[in-house]
């Protein structure tokens, strides 16, 4: 596992923009360095520049502004099939007219590679995704999940450094994009290849990742592991971006160190954590995760805050109780509560009061 | 007394003729060639017939290049659609073969020359087929533009400069059909004009023409639209050609080209009405009247103002007048004008009807060659 | 499960045989089907199916002969070609009948011109005898005039030779009066004057639409009474009606002038001696003739059998090689000239291609006339181009290059005219290809050449396949091009049916031709299937 201490600067985007039409940027000032054997996810919704970056990088894009650096050497000017990166695609382009074992044998062929090491070659990367007994098939034949898996053995099996894979798992159902998420990790701390992974889905990001860039208006808003990218987002959009979140907007009354007291909209006063405010009389969403807020006054803990509310809607969901409430004017907020034996089930209507830590309460840019 | 006869007899035969007219068609069709020659009909002989018939109304089909192919589908669907068929002589000869054209009985049905002539002694020898009402001749004939022959060269008076590429060098533009052309290398391998159809009819006379035309073969380019000939001497890609005499005189003498007819051999051919068979009575009896009116001697005579063919009733010789628009007299450029036709070439349709199909797959295979 | 455990077949809900009710919904959305589609069925049988079906029919129907010269024919089955002699008086007698026949009917001269295909001359010998050929009876007609005024009298002769019921029916009959029948007791007696005669009643009634029983008889029944008569028809027991006049007949017939059908045949033209001619007729009295597909390969069905033509009058395997091998270069160069503007066309952003596929689809409204006619002005010895040439120095003014009126011309012609059939199919299968795959195969090392060879490349196979099938089809029928661009060598067999079409009328020739283009296209479309699959060709 590598992070930002241990990175070496194996790929690095040094100031890159890009723009298609002259007149927008699509990817704005990028800087970004990512560590030899890293799982990097670039995550962010569509627009957000996230696959340009990665078409750069593979070389079928290439930057308006900056330069791209792969294991130190400029690569701007190489051209994509001199770059040795492997690439897995969204509809994961097997090539229908040859057979799997065409498929993964042709990276070898224009390699040069001899035929008996090629294949063996072969005979590895498909038994490593467990495709092996596939290789006379044609990609038509197969399933999207091992259509999936042979793309995967046809990036891997000349064996690149570096492997981008853009959206690969868009299109299989969520069982099964489970499972795949597992083998690719495997797959990738196994061999120790260096990965970027683009996704719009939070969730493969977070469960993936070593680390995760949220991409939005061409910039990183953040680029941290994903246990700090969810627990202490650096703003509103990544809060919201990443995980469900409940905000309440209000404005900055007092700073006082690492606390700060917030006038909500209703005017209601709490306590939050600033975070991207600076000073008194500004604007703030103030962001709580569902999880964080509790009503069972048994369970509130020492110095929780309290607001009132009242029960819209009250969903059972198995594990956990969804509870849809007014709180402060905001009929959005939402809390998860765990289905333990002594929890209370809400009814619709029902006034209560909800309670957290100020420090679970981030007081972020309007 | 007498008068009120005369008086009662008219007023009977204005009705009866009243009550025939009931019976005729009032719709017609047409099919011509198009272009300036339906024109000429038109204003020769369809605007006044139809300023007389104002009931009546006529159409157009610029069918006659297929006319013989299609009257056939006709026949065979069972609906002819059409009431008069203007086609070339040895068309009407097929057609008449066929069974596709009415016959004509020319004496009956038609009206006779101004002259008191029987219509049969004043179309004389143009009736070619039983079915066939001849209008005009008009004749295949040689033009040639004296700014491109070489210098000294004199000016060719003959059909057979087409055969001497030595004195005239450059392309000659000759009709894709062994018709003509067959009669003309056998004119200039020096078989007299009157047995050349005997020579013609023997294995050696064929091969005799056909070696003829080898000897310019590849001088030769082949026309299959008469507006061809005029279009590529004008462009220069031939130094001479043939073609329909009024084509050369609409280029000469309407467009201004520097071309020089040459009438030597030219070949007489013929156009002419044919009446599809199993018309409806009153269809027919339009069409019956309208041919009697449109192949008189005064509108045959008239046609000539407009088009440079010659009518086909001796008749209507005299009465040749000027150009309707240019002016000019038209006389001079007929192509049965006695200076034009000093050396005139028959072309023998019956003799045509039996040797066309074997000539032309071997006219076709010498082409192929 | 109680369906499962039952005895016998499974009930639908309302008790019927499951299996039965199924059908029924089968058969309705069938029918449905069906309904839907019949339209276009009606509309393809139509005018597709049934011409082709006509086309084919055609190149072998022959009945013509058979139907025209009937006795004729029949005769001839005595006479053989290899005796090398005239056939005898019986198949003139015969040619005699059928022949005055067909004049009447007007059917000689088209049948003259059918045999004019296979022996030149026999058009006018045909036309010319038909003329003649009531003369030949009416010899008969005035000797038998002369000897008695009554057998110049319609009335007369169909009260002899029709049925007496029908005779009562018909006279005074308004029009064309009761379907004739004739009188059994003739039939017997006088049978080819009894046939003649009905002939000419049944041709009165139903083309002229005249009464039998006040129409004079054509010449031919005195010509086939007179037959009769000195063949010692059986006429002395007779004692009906004309009895008396018949006998009277009978008496003058051996002084009458009778010169033989042969004779008179040959007086006509003596063509009619000709072996070749007989052997003709003989050759082509079938209801069926191969002689139509002999002559579109260059053969010919002769009295003495199949021969091959010599060649200076072989063309049409030659047109069909040229036709194929032409064809095959029209569709090459399509691909050449049309793969990269397709690629352009699917590859460019949509403002461009836009544009470039409006140029594409140009030449299609453009009139062909027009088109072919630009050519012209192009290509031509005195055309722009060499015009160009020559002010470039590149070419001597002697030195023209001759780019038209040979076969360069209809290729390059055709090309042009064709292009877009090639482009289109091409450009929406290049459409369907993701430019991830292009990505794929440079993001795992292939140059752009082994990207487009071995990825791209044969992933547009089916639309090359779908436009090489569509141009290669088209290209062998066109005729219009070749014959105004082509000269004499860059012409199709096309133009040679169009010409049997509409010249010649020799439909059956022409018929033959197309069946066996179309033979040939069949042949390259299953050779394509073989080779390369007709699964590989897609639209789209």
């Amino acid at each position: 596992m590598a992070n930002s201490d241990t990175n070496d600067g194996f790929v690095v985007f040094d100031r890159v923009q890009k723009s298609y039409d002259g007149e927008n940027l699509v990817v704005k000032d990028l800087n970004l360095s990512i560590g030899r054997g890293e799982f990097l996810t670039m995550l962010g919704p569509s627009g957000s520049g996230k696959t340009t970056c990665l078409m750069m990088l593979a070389g079928f894009e290439t930057a308006t502004h900056g330069d791209i650096l792969l294991g130190g050497q400029p690569i701007n000017n190489i051209p994509p099939h001199k770059r040795g990166i492997g690439m897995v695609f969204q509809n994961y382009a097997l090539f229908p007219h040859m057979t799997v074992g065409e498929n993964l044998s042709f990276p070898l062929e224009v390699r040069k590679i001899a035929k008996s090491d090629r294949e063996a070659k072969v005979k590895r990367a498909l038994d490593m995704v467990q495709m092996g007994s596939f290789i006379n098939r044609r990609p038509a034949q197969l399933s999207g999940g091992q259509q999936q898996r042979i793309a995967l053995a046809r990036a891997l099996v000349f064996e690149p450094e570096l492997v981008l894979m853009d959206e690969p798992l868009g299109a299989l159902d969520k069982q099964l994009r489970e499972h795949m998420q597992f083998e690719i990790t495997r797959l990738a701390h196994d061999l120790g290849i260096t990965t970027v992974y683009v996704t719009h889905d939070q969730t493969e990001a977070l469960t993936m990742s070593d680390r995760v860039a949220v991409f939005d208006d061409g910039r990183i808003q953040q680029l941290d592991p994903p246990d700090v990218l969810y627990e202490e987002p650096k703003n509103s959009f990544v809060a919201q971006f990443i995980g469900e979140n409940n905000t309440l907007e209000g404005v900055v009354k007092e700073m006082r160190g690492d606390v700060c007291t917030v006038e909500l909209d209703g005017g209601e006063i709490i306590d939050a954590k600033p975070v991207n405010v600076a000073e008194a009389g500004q604007r703030t969403k103030v962001s709580i995760r569902p999880e964080r807020v509790e009503y069972n006054k048994e369970r509130l803990q020492e110095g929780a805050h309290t607001l009132k509310a009242e029960v819209l809607e009250f969903i059972y969901m198995g594990d956990i109780f969804r509870t849809r409430l007014r709180v402060a004017g905001n009929e959005e907020f939402v809390i998860k509560t765990r289905n333990a034996p002594d929890q209370v089930k809400l009814q619709r209507g029902q006034q209560i009061e909800i309670g957290w830590l100020p420090g679970d309460c981030r007081a972020l840019d309007a | 007394m007498k008068l009120k006869t005369i008086l009662m007899g008219s007023a009977i035969a204005g009705v009866s003729s009243m009550a025939f007219a009931q019976d005729m068609a009032s719709d017609m069709t047409l099919v011509s060639w198009g272009g300036a020659y339906q024109a000429s009909q038109q204003k020769a002989y369809v605007e006044p017939y139809l300023e007389m018939n104002p009931d009546v109304s006529i159409t157009w089909d610029e069918s006659s290049a297929e006319a013989v192919a299609k009257l056939r589908a006709m026949n065979e669907a069972g609906n002819i659609t059409w009431d008069l068929v203007d086609v070339v002589a040895s068309d009407a000869i097929r057609l008449c073969d066929e069974g596709l054209a009415m016959e004509i009985d020319f004496n009956e049905m038609l009206a006779e020359g101004d002259d008191g002539s029987s219509a049969e002694d004043d179309f004389g020898d143009f009736i070619v087929s039983d079915c066939y009402i001849p209008q005009i001749v008009y004749s295949t004939a040689a033009a040639y533009r004296p700014d491109l022959l070489p210098e000294g060269a004199p000016a060719p008076d003959s059909i057979c400069a087409f055969f001497d590429t030595e004195t005239y060098p450059g392309k000659r533009a000759l009709e894709q059909r062994p018709i003509n052309n067959l009669e003309w290398a056998l004119l200039c391998d020096g078989v007299a004009k009157d047995d050349i159809y005997d020579v013609l009819e023997t294995e050696e006379g064929q091969d005799q023409a056909f070696a003829k035309l080898d000897t310019i073969k590849d001088d030769i380019v082949w026309w299959s639209a008469a507006a061809e000939p005029p279009q590529l001497l004008a462009d220069g890609e031939i130094v001479m050609g043939s073609s329909y005499n009024g084509r050369w005189f609409s280029a000469i003498e309407e467009q201004d080209q520097p071309f020089e007819m040459l009438w030597d051999a030219q070949v007489f051919d013929l156009d002419g009405w044919i009446i599809p068979t199993g018309l409806p009575e009153d269809r027919l009896a339009r069409v019956m009247d309208f041919v009697r009116y449109a192949t008189d001697t005064q509108r045959l005579a008239d046609q000539a103002k407009y088009i440079s063919y010659g009518p086909a009733r001796a008749s209507s010789a005299p009465l040749v007048g000027d150009h309707a628009e240019l002016g000019i007299p038209m006389g001079p450029h007929m192509p049965t004008a006695p200076e034009n036709s000093e050396n005139v070439f028959v072309y023998n349709y019956t003799w045509w009807a039996d040797y066309r199909d074997d000539l032309d797959s071997k006219f076709q295979a010498w082409l192929a060659q | 499960m109680s369906d499962a455990t039952q005895n016998g077949p499974m009930l639908a809900a309302d008790g019927r045989p499951l299996k039965a009710s199924l059908r029924r919904a089968l058969r309705r959305q069938k029918m449905r089907a069906l309904m839907l589609i019949a339209p276009l069925l009606i509309f393809i049988l139509i005018t597709f199916i049934a011409p082709i079906a006509d086309m084919l029919f055609r190149s072998v129907e022959n009945n013509i002969v058979s139907d025209t010269l009937p006795r004729t024919v029949e005769a001839l089955d005595d006479w053989e070609y290899a005796s090398g002699e005239t056939p005898g008086e019986p198949v003139f007698d015969a040619m005699f009948v059928d022949l005055f026949i067909a004049a009447e009917r007007k059917e000689h001269t088209r049948l003259g011109s059918r045999l004019n295909y296979q022996e030149t001359g026999i058009s006018s010998l045909f036309r010319q005898t038909g003329r003649d050929v009531e003369d030949m009876a009416e010899v008969y007609e005035d000797q038998f005039d002369a000897l008695n005024e009554i057998w110049r009298d319609g009335a007369f002769w169909a009260e002899l030779m029709g049925d007496p019921d029908w005779f009562a029916e018909a006279q005074g009959a308004e029009d064309a009066g009761p379907r004739f029948r004739i009188n059994d007791e003739m039939e017997d007696r006088l049978p080819r004057t009894a046939e003649a005669y009905r002939v000419f009643a049944r041709f009165t009634q139903n083309e002229d639409e005249d009464n039998p029983a006040s129409e004079r008889p054509w010449p031919l029944v005195h010509a086939m009474l007179y037959a009769d008569l000195t063949d010692g028809a059986a006429i002395d027991a007779y004692t009906g009606f004309g009895a008396e006049e018949l006998t009277a007949a009978k008496e003058a017939v051996p002084g009458f002038e009778a010169p033989t059908y042969r004779e008179a045949f040959l007086e006509v033209d003596e063509d009619w001696a000709s072996v070749e001619m007989w052997g003709t007729i003989k050759a082509y009295s079938g209801e069926f003739t191969s002689g139509y597909f002999l002559n579109a390969v260059d053969r010919e069905l002769t009295p003495h059998g199949i021969e091959t033509l010599p060649s200076d009058q072989s063309v049409y395997l030659k047109l069909f090689w040229r036709t194929i091998w032409m064809s095959l270069t029209i569709t090459f160069m399509t691909i050449l000239l049309g793969y990269p503007v397709a690629y352009l066309l699917a590859n460019l952003p949509m403002r461009k291609s836009s544009l470039l596929m409006i140029l594409v689809l140009l030449p299609f409204w453009t009139s062909l006339l027009v088109r072919t006619s630009a050519w012209k002005v192009l290509l031509q010895q005195q055309g722009v181009i060499n015009d160009i040439l020559v002010w470039a120095g590149i070419l001597s003014d002697s030195g023209r290059l001759v780019m038209i009126n040979n076969q360069l011309g209809t290729i390059i012609a055709m090309t042009h005219i064709l292009l877009p059939f090639m482009i289109l199919p091409l450009y929406s299968v290049m459409a369907t290809i993701p430019p991830s795959f292009v990505r794929a195969s440079k993001s795992l090392g292939a140059t752009n050449w082994t990207t487009f060879w071995r990825v791209y490349f044969p992933q547009s196979v089916p639309g090359i396949g779908a436009g090489s099938i569509l141009v290669f089809i088209l290209a062998i029928g066109y005729y219009i091009t070749p014959a105004l661009v082509g000269g004499t060598d860059g012409i199709f067999i096309s133009n040679r049916i169009a010409y049997h079409i509409s010249s010649s009328l020799n439909w059956g020739l022409a018929a033959a031709l197309g069946s066996i283009l179309l033979a040939a296209v069949l042949v390259l479309y299953w050779a394509y299937d073989r080779i390369v699959g007709i699964d590989n060709v897609k639209l789209g």
